[in-house]
């Protein structure tokens, strides 16, 4: 399952990142504490949080994670949108809160 | 090869350059993926304390065939308890690095975990050294 495939089913929003599109997913990680993904989250994972500053792409670029999922419409800011850009990690919005969107990628993902 | 990186204290947008530049140095030199990757989390996490604490600090790399060496200096506040620090949980970072979601007191155990060798000396009210080695090949003992 790539990220390209998801963003109909959970009606995502590209924000940027769209080089990294075709990255494969391989899980799903939850958490807006930073040291706990660097610590935890695993590479090819999707990374859902309510952080937008620029920080999280250095993370998911660190961790090799698969892209970052911005819950309840947020956006990112400026600095996120170019390192993503720079990156190629895609970072995408949906207007789901953080239970809903993680329940959708879980039955999708265990599917698999 | 041998190479330094300066670090601002306070300066977040800034905060994992030197950890993205040796990432990338370690991926010309063909350093084996999962190696490469430990050291340069550990990095990161030791330039989040500096902007995070500090008011400013260097990265000095040393990389040869054996292993991978990172010392990190900074001018700060020093650790006046190193032994406190290293519990996960333990933090003094500001309520603002907190809500951006550093700050939990994870930094140094991940720090620890991602390398073979780490020691920190701190002399409060002037700065931390932190000094990091990771060997390029596996430990044969």
């Amino acid at each position: 399952m790539k990220i390209a495939d998801i963003i109909e089913t959970l009606d995502l929003k590209l924000i940027s990142g769209a080089g990294g599109l075709q990255n494969e997913i391989t899980g799903c990680y939850v958490s807006d504490l930073l040291s706990d993904v660097i610590g935890n989250a695993r590479e090819g994972e999707l990374w859902i949080t309510l952080q937008t500053h620029q920080n999280i792409i250095a993370v998911a670029s660190l961790k090799d994670l698969a892209a970052i999922i911005l819950v309840r419409g947020l956006t990112a800011e400026e600095g996120t949108i170019e390192k993503s850009n720079l990156e190629n990690i895609p970072v995408l919005t949906t207007t789901l809160d953080t239970f809903s969107v993680a329940g959708i990628l879980y039955q999708l993902i265990k599917k698999k | 090869m041998q190479f330094r990186h300066k670090i601002a204290g306070g300066d977040f947008s800034k905060a994992g350059n030197a950890a993205s530049s040796v990432k990338k140095v370690l991926n010309q030199l063909n350093v084996d993926h999962s190696i490469a990757k430990r050291i340069v989390i550990a990095l990161y996490e030791g330039e989040v304390n500096v902007v995070a604490h500090a008011y400013s600090g260097v990265v000095d790399v040393q990389i040869d065939e054996k292993q991978i060496k990172i010392i990190i200096t900074d001018k700060g506040p020093g650790i006046a308890d190193i032994e406190q620090a290293m519990k996960e949980g333990f933090s003094t970072a500001s309520q603002q690095v907190r809500e951006m979601g550093f700050g939990a007191g994870m930094g140094l155990a991940n720090m620890q975990k991602n390398s073979d060798f780490m020691n920190i000396s701190s002399v409060p009210g002037e700065g931390t050294v932190v000094e990091l080695i990771n060997n390029v090949r596996p430990y044969e003992g």
